[in-house]
């Protein structure tokens, strides 16, 4: 019971929080003055009116009530102003066409990415301080400092144009599950998870090797249990404890995704909208984004903290 | 001493003896030295190698990024079109085939005859050297970056003409070389480009290929001519080329086009005459340590200029950091209690703030005034956050020993106790957690301004993500616009991971004496 009240109460902390950063976000946000920019054969007089319509230029109290009061009976975030493609058009639309493609690549990524690095680093434990560790150790150690951008420039520069593995730019249309969307999916995929491999091959070699040490290995081992059982059943169990959790904040995060590599790839997904409504100055983009960014970084958060209670009976979340 | 029962104030002078050394006992003086806690760390830090190793190629870079600027005659503005996608090259290598400048390239017999005739009028060759080897269709051989150009017509003003003519005189250095009248020009549209480089006559032949007319293995040469002794409608008088004026007659190096001089000129010769006798800025001749951008700017100068301010600014950020970290974790950590839990809430809501919407809104509300300050109050908004949080640990740590207490039964403040006994038990674990910041400040930065949200080009400065985003285009074409950019995040990156991996383990007192 202690535990539902707990996970109650992180939940109730961070939807405070998270209603804190959004006023402050509204308020900043609505202090500007809406740019309308006028492109040709668009009228931004129709626009201007649209706007008024909707009251965005009442006082700001009143223009909070009316968007939390839209967001909730109508499902409406507002509308597109500058937005190329989107203009006076619901966001939320614009948003959610736009996911798909964020969502898989992180979720292929991930695929890619957790297997091959809780594998690399349970095969460097296992080896530890012989020549396979070290290996293992030095690339980790290459991958996790090289920064994303200069290994995706890498795999754009040798995969896409010079072996020809992969098209440059992701295919365009809405026919996600493809083969070649899949393979125009593929450099981007490998740029994100080569990230997520490190961290985990790091973490998973860092824990077992120190569970690996400990006494009751050596009481399992003397039980009778042979090396692979006592590793398998025990030390592995045990390693997972401070692993898992982050496996599930990552899924929690795939919505995310990351600007930079939708930027190098040329994805169409959420944080390309995202800078582009910052760079055409697009608030009710802005907004929906903003909050969207915020969510999912405060759940993944609690993901993990909530994740450790149930994974790790020692563990008692919340009790005193 | 109670049989003798004698007046204690009075001891009879007989009862003393000398005392002799072997009755006092001195301390004994340290035979070692004493070694202190940052001693100590050093001395385990030199015992890492891969991060004694990592810090001096930091010490390298920091050189770099301080001597760098001063050493080169090329800013950050400097731009050149004739010598845009120049390749890196260096003096030393020049003949071997390595950062010489050039690339290997395969072409057509068209684009070929074009770079190897040009090559042939003016003894600077496009080709490297005038070797080539063919295979079929294709010639293979190494472009030289620098001389890609040839000769290309330019409309030079009367004075700059002169000029020109001046300086042909005084360096006896060919920069103009005779034109070509429009009517003879090529008139194929593939060579539009680069019209400067014909200046013989040509003939399309089969599949495509323009090749020059031979006359007798010679070249027949198209330029606009009259004949010696007649009046000269170009007003040139310097230096003329080889073959100029035999047969009575002489070639014509302008033609005047409204106020203008329309002349031919080689841009390599042109490029040494601006730089070394009309601006004068210590440029001897073109030569790139690391090529140049898409715009022709130095990219050795623009990356040492971001690398500055990467470091200054990510130094700048830290202190601060560090210093206001430091207050708000002490307070919060000495007094604890109500203080402590009201403050932890206010550094959990802005830490719970994702960083990239702070720069957007700190930036939509003053990007006027400068996208540095945006950067710099972006970055402090949530990064003390962590030095508090570190603080406070170490204080919670530390506040209830005995130390502590002794001290404030003798009466030391608050403030005393604060920053005197408690803070430096934080400092070893702060001056790794700054460590470590500065290479995450200068990724973030890199990465912001590459994603266009913060723009840090303005005059003399530029950033590393800048060039990156500048380059990305022609990763392609011209890979080496982004080598050297991203070599120089991954070498910084890379060595500050290991320098703080080794400073975290030695500062760290658990693991004293456990190596060696």
């Amino acid at each position: 019971m202690y535990m539902f009240k707990y996970i109650l109460k992180r939940i109730g902390l961070m939807l405070m929080t998270f209603c804190i950063i959004m006023l402050i976000c509204f308020v900043l946000i609505k202090l500007l003055p809406i740019p309308i920019n006028t492109t040709i054969g668009q009228d931004s007089e129709i626009l201007k009116e649209r706007l008024r319509a909707r009251g965005y230029y009442d006082p700001i109290l009143v223009q909070l009530f009316n968007y939390v009061k839209r967001i909730f009976t109508e499902g409406d975030f507002g509308i597109g102003v500058n937005m190329p493609g989107y203009i006076n058009a619901p966001v939320w639309d614009a948003f959610v066409s736009r996911l798909p493609p964020t969502v898989l690549i992180n979720v292929y990524s991930s695929l890619i990415g957790v297997p091959i690095g809780l594998g690399l680093g349970i095969f460097a434990a296992l080896k530890k301080n012989k020549w396979q560790d070290h290996v293992i150790s030095t690339g980790v150690m290459l991958l996790i400092s090289v920064p994303s951008i200069v290994y995706a420039f890498l795999i754009q520069y040798i995969f896409c144009f010079k072996l020809d593995w992969f098209p440059i730019m992701m295919e365009t249309g809405t026919d996600y599950f493809t083969w070649a969307m899949f393979r125009s999916m593929m450099p981007a995929t490998l740029s994100l998870s080569l990230g997520s491999i490190a961290g985990y091959a790091r973490g998973t070699r860092a824990e077992l090797t120190e569970v690996l040490t400990s006494e009751f290995m050596l009481l399992a081992r003397t039980k009778g249990l042979t090396r692979g059982q006592a590793t398998l059943r025990h030390a592995l169990r045990n390693s997972m404890v401070p692993i898992f959790p982050s496996i599930l904040s990552e899924f929690v995060a795939v919505l995310s995704g990351s600007m930079i590599i939708e930027n190098i790839f040329a994805i169409p997904g959420v944080g390309m909208l995202y800078l582009t409504s910052i760079r055409v100055l697009d608030y009710d983009f802005f907004m929906l984004l903003s909050g969207f960014y915020c969510l999912v970084g405060l759940t993944a958060g609690i993901v993990v903290d909530i994740s450790y209670g149930f994974i790790d009976p020692r563990i008692r979340m919340g009790a005193r | 001493m109670k049989d003798k029962n004698f007046d204690i104030k009075n001891i009879p002078a007989e009862h003393f003896e000398f005392a002799s050394d072997r009755d006092i006992s001195h301390d004994k003086k340290l035979s070692t030295k004493p070694v202190g806690y940052f001693k100590d760390a050093f001395r385990r830090f030199c015992k890492n190698k891969g991060s004694v190793v990592a810090a001096i190629i930091i010490i390298i870079l920091v050189l770099f990024a301080i001597i760098a600027p001063f050493c080169t005659p090329y800013t950050v503005s400097y731009s050149d079109e004739y010598f845009a996608y120049a390749l890196p090259k260096n003096g030393w290598f020049a003949s071997t085939n390595f950062w010489d400048g050039c690339s290997k390239i395969s072409v057509n017999e068209t684009t070929f005859n074009e770079y190897y005739y040009a090559g042939a009028e003016t003894g600077r060759y496009s080709i490297k050297n005038q070797e080539y080897t063919k295979k079929g269709d294709l010639y293979t051989f190494r472009l030289d970056s620098y001389e890609v150009n040839g000769c290309v017509y330019k409309n030079v003003s009367d004075a700059e003409y002169k000029n020109i003519q001046k300086y042909q005189n005084e360096t006896g250095i060919q920069v103009l070389y005779p034109i070509v009248p429009v009517s003879k020009r090529p008139k194929y549209p593939q060579v539009q480009k680069k019209l400067g480089s014909y200046y013989y006559e040509t003939k399309l032949l089969g599949g495509n290929v323009i090749a020059p007319v031979l006359e007798g293995g010679k070249l027949k040469l198209i330029y606009a001519t009259h004949k010696v002794g007649e009046s000269r409608r170009d007003e040139y008088d310097s230096k003329r080329i080889a073959g100029d004026g035999e047969k009575g007659v002489e070639y014509e190096y302008a033609v005047r086009n409204d106020t203008n001089w329309e002349v031919r000129i080689n841009c390599y010769e042109y490029y040494v005459y601006n730089h070394t006798y009309v601006l004068k800025d210590g440029i001897k001749k073109p030569s790139f340590l690391f090529g140049t951008t898409s715009t022709g700017q130095d990219i050795f100068t623009c990356l040492a200029i971001g690398a500055r301010f990467s470091f200054l600014f990510a130094i700048a950020v830290a202190v601060v950091n560090l210093i206001v970290g430091a207050i708000y974790g002490s307070i919060e950590g000495y007094y604890g209690g109500k203080t402590d839990i009201i403050m932890e809430r206010i550094s959990d809501i802005l830490s719970a703030v994702p960083s990239m919407i702070v720069i957007t809104l700190l930036k939509l509300h003053m990007g006027g005034s400068g996208h540095i300050l945006v950067l710099f109050l972006a970055f402090f908004l949530t990064g003390w956050i962590g030095m508090a949080g570190t603080t406070r640990m170490q204080f919670y740590r530390y506040k209830n020993q005995e130390y502590v207490l002794a001290a404030r039964t003798l009466g030391a403040r608050d403030r005393r106790l604060m920053f005197k006994h408690i803070f430096p038990n934080a400092l070893g674990t702060l001056v790794t957690s700054c460590a470590l910041i500065i290479p995450s400040m200068i990724f973030s930065e890199t990465s912001l301004s590459y994603l266009g949200i913060i723009d840090l080009t303005s005059g003399n400065l530029t950033s590393v993500g800048t060039l990156l985003a500048n380059g990305q285009a022609y990763l392609t074409s011209y890979p080496h616009i982004i080598l050297f950019p991203s070599l120089f995040l991954s070498l910084l990156m890379l060595s500050f991971n290991l320098f703080g991996n080794g400073l975290r383990d030695a500062f760290n007192p658990s693991l004293r004496g456990t190596e060696g």
